[in-house]
């Protein structure tokens, strides 16, 4: 038996807004549920009165390319994701991101949009999207809001978007143009750790031979997945050389304090993989901006 | 209740159901679909694999409600018309079935990927297979032959694997699939939580959740006034003997003075649903005085150390158990070499994939009283009505757990009757008491069937895993490579009850000299009570962990002494002739040499390289030998009974049943009774049937542990079959002859009276070639070449499973492996916690059998069931070694400390992934 009383399958948004707000808290919205059910399942969750499964809303279980960008909605599986031609053009990091989730069978349920909400310190899917720049966009009673993907995180686990009442019902970003590229990596350990040691995204610009855009999102190195504002702005302005991502690496370790977390990973050692893999994964998303050109 | 409508295997169903459903829970519960099974519940071993709209998805944690107007697809409705589906012929084919427990989920996974690439047109590799299948766990078959099976499913020419064994007779040394295996395949395999009895209640067991405490009061009154409970039992209510212990009588059936570790049972509770024997739980009161608890066996043995068993004379210390040959001090000073090392092994969980379940029904029970009638499958040759107390059960000695049953319900054994369900893995795990009494007590209380089925997370609380050590060992050579002397120091941690500490740890200590000739030795283990989840047997037995000490100390006395590691181990080999540690002289039967050569041949050639780069990752190959007794030994009587009828079929002619009550838990012991019998008899293996454990039915077999059935129940099944052979021969055409034999296995000595300790020993030889990435620490295993002398290969197919799947296991042991307990809590509390290897771990596997008989043994035959899980770990941990110059002391291998010390110029690491403390410095000697 599951950790609910009723289950709900709105047909749309609204529908979906008005049976959470009828349950006036005791409900949840649930996607393809993968880490949630884990969690009630596992006796961590209370029981809810009921679940709101927003995965088959007409219109939001699909990729579309609009004039708003990329737009994938809540419906919408990782594995949908990383076999979609457009997301691999333009947004490969999310591509590369969602492949690496859970099994095959978790992502063939589980959404983007659930790993986002349910706001980990590093989803891997939400590391992918935040280095795209990604935004969300949050259904409530009150109407819809676009809001950027890294400013919906508030702390482990918990999130701007009130699961009770309120919807992700779209995700968003910027197709690549010409000389863009993006690439991720996850370090991982093979014993009983779901979690990563490190996920790092990079998107890159390059113009003329020089970056003129870049992004880099990690996790975890907080208690919410971390866009690196500052060793990305480095990047900016020069050559995308050895040189200049070891900058971006200084920056990157200057800013974070990297935790020993037991079992999981010691700070040398998630330094060390920092200091090997962010230029490597921004070596490769500067070459595939060149082959983007 | 809602309704629910899907296409299920291509039927319509439209049901009413509760929303809370999960789709396994409609599945198993309401459609009685039960060949998909439950592993986890918690989405991590993908057994319980359906196909969602063509898509594979976990049914344990996918709401029912969400497959609604879907379309779903389960192992029943693969075969049409009887007609297997191409992936189900193929796992036969290849013997990829073992325990069957996971078989559902590894097809149903692979037939998404076939149906996906065949409408993509795309043809099918090794890489999707291993990509679909990463979740898609099993315990057995260490997935070589499930990625062959895919692939010939797929329409690709991939002849079955088998390595060369001896010419066959008419059915010994055949490859035949496992008997059961086509149940398996199907869907149709019944296991312990498949069966339903109407009227059956549900069991809970509350469990101390405090690692040491004494226990005040037990109030259970307000979980008996629950509505829906039938019956809250303690200690007060256990009629018999409040004990049970395979070995010593230490485990309380319901504690009621003290708890000595986490999952002590204090109460049961059976009530009409799962979920109310659960809330009833929350309604037991325990009161308790927490006691210091003593969580590490160096510091249970000293003279201030709370006690796990207060009446004990020895304290904490549950055996001391020595060796002694020759005189080492004499040894060590003809040694030109010395190396001296310690080695911590850790606690580690079998992770079968089935959780415990035992079902039991009362005496006089009768399904027509609950207005239902008895499903056919569930009872053999009888009327549904049950005139014993009856316990259904996957287990691995049905005989003692009748013996224990009885004595706490304080009936005769015969008033009770254990059947052997179908058993999903086993590995030593299923040995001692989980359920069994528990179910008795209950359903005799409430004159009502009874299921308890263990949660994932309670298996990985209750059942006793295999024993972490610290081992140190002092290993002399001469110059010339030979070995002058062993001395070594065990402690064992037993945990908080005997079980078979004191026997897998003897094993343990008899085997730390390894497989070689060794003049001088003395070992001495400490066996200890703590207050941490209980230690007993564990595929390996205790050689597991010493062999990991004595062959990472050879590999280190080759370097020291400018030696081929091959050539070290073969001058030192045991061979006819040569005696062991213990003074039994070897006689017969010591493949070892030939395991050796034959592992050298197919790894040296021309191009052979100990190790080499390819850009940031290094590899190097490491070997390691091994060897494992066959049988109980050490001068216990090991015995076993086979019933063997045979009669002229019409059709078929000379046909038989052989009945035993040996366990089947997928290793194939059907497949070895039925080659046996139809050899004696002069007819195919496929005319004999083989009926398992069930105790009013089949003669005692004896424990399936120690590598012990093909040869001991092997040898009785023959024995039978062979007079039952004269006697047909001598009778009317038309008689049922039926004869029983009694197989007394040689005698034995126990340890420490010198000669024979054991009927015969597997040799093993394993070279390993390992990657490790250079940027991260990771270390994987991509090839293993291995021999094994097995005495006589009697079915290849099932043979050749036991070394794959043991190989993987002891992968999964050398690098992701380890049951963590923090202060007698254990932390592994989840399977997300406890990563067993899956199919992306699975190196390929090259196999030369060898076969060296013993003459006592069935056609020659030894036992295999655990040899193969033994040198992995040091030959991983000396390829290591060779790849990074750091030498692994604790397992498993964490990347973490390994590229630190890689980077740091450090020669060795003794922190595995979970250690919190360096390896204690413990003397060699008496010690205490």
């Amino acid at each position: 038996m599951g950790g609910w009383k009723n289950y709900h399958t709105p047909a749309t948004v609204e529908e979906a807004i008005d049976v959470l707000h009828g349950y006036d808290g005791r409900a949840r919205v649930i996607g393809g549920g993968t880490d949630l059910l884990v969690e009630t399942r596992r006796g961590l969750r209370r029981p809810y009165e009921a679940m709101v499964d927003v995965s088959r809303i007409a219109g939001l279980n699909t990729i579309s390319q609009t004039d708003d960008g990329i737009v994938i909605g809540c419906g919408v599986t990782h594995t949908e994701i990383v076999n979609d031609e457009r997301i691999m053009r333009h947004g490969q990091c999310l591509a590369e991101s969602c492949s690496v989730i859970g099994g095959p069978q978790v992502r063939n349920v589980g959404t983007l949009a659930g790993n986002v909400a349910h706001a980990l310190p590093a989803g891997d899917g939400t590391i992918g999207l935040l280095a795209l720049r990604g935004e969300v966009e949050i259904a409530g009673a009150s109407g819809r809001r676009w809001v950027p993907a890294k400013d919906t995180f508030i702390g482990p686990g918990k999130s701007v978007i009130d699961r009770h009442r309120e919807v992700l019902t779209r995700m968003r970003f910027e197709p690549a143009g010409n000389g863009e590229g993006s690439a991720f990596h996850r370090v991982m350990r093979p014993q009983g750790l779901c979690l990563p040691i490190i996920s790092m995204a990079a998107r890159l610009k390059i113009d003329g031979g020089s970056i003129t855009a870049a992004s880099i999102s990690m996790g975890p190195v907080g208690p919410v997945p971390w866009f690196a504002e500052p060793a990305a702005k480095a990047l900016v302005g020069g050559p995308p050389s050895q040189e200049r991502f070891e900058k971006a690496v200084a920056i990157v370790l200057a800013n974070v304090t990297l935790r020993t977390s037991k079992y999981r990973a010691t700070e040398e050692y998630r330094s060390a993989m920092i200091r090997t893999y962010l230029p490597l994964i921004l070596a490769a998303a500067a070459e595939r901006a060149g082959a983007a050109r | 209740m809602s309704r629910l409508q899907m296409t299920v295997n291509g039927a319509t169903v439209d049901i009413d159901v509760p929303e809370s459903r999960y789709l396994s829970e409609v599945l198993r519960e309401d459609l009685r679909l039960t060949g998909t099974k439950i592993g986890c519940a918690e989405a991590e071993c993908g057994i319980c694999t359906v196909l969602v709209n063509g898509s594979a998805v976990v049914s344990c944690v996918f709401p029912a409600f969400k497959a609604q107007g879907a379309t779903v697809e389960t192992i029943e409705g693969l075969s049409r018309n009887g007609r297997l589906h191409a992936l189900q012929q193929a796992f036969l084919d290849h013997g990829a079935v073992q325990c069957g427990i996971c078989t559902p989920g590894l097809i149903m996974t692979a037939k998404g990927l076939l149906d996906r690439k065949d409408a993509a047109g795309a043809a099918v590799t090794g890489d999707d297979i291993r990509t679909a299948l990463k979740d898609s766990y099993c315990r057995c078959t260490g997935y070589q032959s499930v990625i062959n099976a895919i692939l010939q499913a797929s329409g690709q020419e991939v002849p079955p694997y088998l390595p060369a064994t001896r010419a066959p007779g008419l059915a010994v040394g055949h490859a035949r699939p496992n008997p059961n295996a086509r149940d398996k395949i199907t869907g149709n395999a019944r296991f312990a939580d498949d069966y339903r009895f109407p009227g059956m209640l549900y069991a809970r067991t509350k469990r101390a959740g405090v690692p040491h405490a004494r226990i005040r009061r037990i109030d259970a009154s307000a979980a008996r006034a629950l509505d829906g409970v039938h019956a809250v039992l303690t200690h007060e209510d256990v009629p018999g003997r409040n004990a049970h212990g395979v070995v010593s009588l230490d485990w309380p059936v319901l504690c009621g003075r003290k708890v000595r570790y986490v999952g002590d049972a204090v109460a049961i509770v059976a009530a009409d649903t799962r979920e109310i024997a659960a809330a009833a739980l929350d309604l037991i009161h325990v009161d308790y005085d927490e006691l210091p608890a003593v969580t590490d066996p160096i510091l249970a043995m000293g003279a201030d150390a709370p006690l796990v068993h207060d009446e004990r004379p020895d304290g904490n210390l549950l055996k001391h158990i020595k060796v002694k040959k020759g005189d080492v001090d004499s040894g060590f000073a003809d040694a030109d070499v010395v190396v001296d090392q310690t080695y911590r092994t850790p606690t580690t969980e079998h992770l079968f994939l089935e959780p415990e379940c035992s079902i039991g029904v009362p005496a006089g029970y009768d399904p027509a009283n609950y207005g239902g009638r008895l499903d056919a499958l569930a009872v053999r040759g009888e009327t549904a009505r049950h005139d014993k107390t009856t316990i259904y059960v996957g287990s691995q000695i049905p005989y003692i757990d009748r013996n224990q049953a009885a004595a706490a319900l304080g009936v005769d054994e015969d008033a009770v009757r254990v059947v052997a369900t179908l058993m999903g893995g086993g590995f030593g795990g299923k040995e001692d008491i989980a359920g069994q009494i528990h179910v008795a007590l209950l359903a005799e209380a409430t004159k009502r069937p009874v299921k308890m089925l263990y949660s994932r997370q309670e298996s990985l609380l209750v059942h006793p895993k295999r024993h972490s050590t610290i081992i140190r060992i002092r290993t002399g050579a001469t110059r010339d490579g030979r070995l002058t002397a062993v001395q070594a120091t065990l402690y064992g941690d037993g945990g908080a009850y005997a079980s078979l500490s004191e026997k897998v740890l003897t094993r343990a200590t008899t085997h730390a000299t390894g497989p070689y000739d060794v003049p001088n030795c003395k070992v001495d283990c400490f066996a200890v009570y703590t207050n941490n989840v209980p230690c007993g047997a564990f595929r390996g037995f205790g050689v597991t962990q010493s062999c990991f000490a004595v062959e990472s100390n050879m590999d280190m006395l080759a370097e020291k002494l400018g030696l081929d590691p091959i050539q070290f181990r073969r001058i030192n080999a045991l061979d006819v002739g040569s005696e062991t540690s213990t003074g039994q002289l070897m006689r017969e039967s010591v493949g070892l040499n030939e395991c050796i050569d034959k592992v050298e041949r197919d790894v040296r050639r021309e191009s052979f390289r100990w190790t080499w780069d390819e850009g940031h990752r290094r590899f190097a190959w490491g070997v390691a030998v091994g060897y494992k007794n066959t049988g109980l030994g050490g001068g216990a009587p090991d015995k076993a009974t086979a019933e063997v009828e045979a009669w002229n079929d019409a059709d078929k002619g000379l046909s038989a049943e052989v009945r035993i009550s040996s366990a089947e838990m997928g290793q194939g012991l059907p497949a070895v009774l039925a080659a046996c019998v139809a050899e004696e008899l002069g007819i195919p293996a496929e005319r004999v049937s083989v009926l398992l454990g069930d105790t009013d039915y089949c003669p005692d077999g004896g424990p399936t542990t120690a590598s012990r059935q093909s040869y001991v129940s092997g040898n009785a099944a023959r024995l039978a079959a062979r007079e039952a052979a004269q006697k047909i021969a001598r009778s009317d055409p038309a008689a049922r002859i039926s004869v029983q034999h009694e197989y007394w296995a040689p005698k034995t000595m126990p340890l420490g009276k010198g000669g024979d300790m054991h009927v015969a020993f597997g040799f093993s030889a394993q070279a390993v070639l390992c990657e490790i990435d250079m940027r991260t620490g990771e270390v994987s295993v991509r090839k293993v070449v291995a021999a094994h002398d097995v005495g006589r290969a009697i079915n290849p197919r099932t043979l050749e499973g036991q070394i794959e799947g043991g190989i993987v296991m002891c992968i999964g042991y050398t690098l992701t492996e380890h049951y963590i307990q923090e202060d007698g809590k254990p932390w592994t509390s989840v399977m997300a916690r406890y990563k067993t290897p899956s199919i992306t771990h699975a190196p390929k596997i090259v196999s030369h059998i060898v076969e060296h008989g013993t003459t006592d043994g069935p056609f020659g035959a030894k036992g295999v069931g655990e040899l193969p899980s033994i040198p992995t770990s040091p030959a991983i941990t000396n390829a290591i070694y060779r790849a990074t110059g750091v030498r692994v002391r604790s397992l498993p291998v964490d990347q973490d400390t390994l590229l630190q010390a890689v980077r740091s110029g450090a020669k060795e690491v003794e922190f595995a992934w979970g250690d919190r403390v360096p390896i204690p410095t413990i003397p060699l000697g008496e010690g205490q």
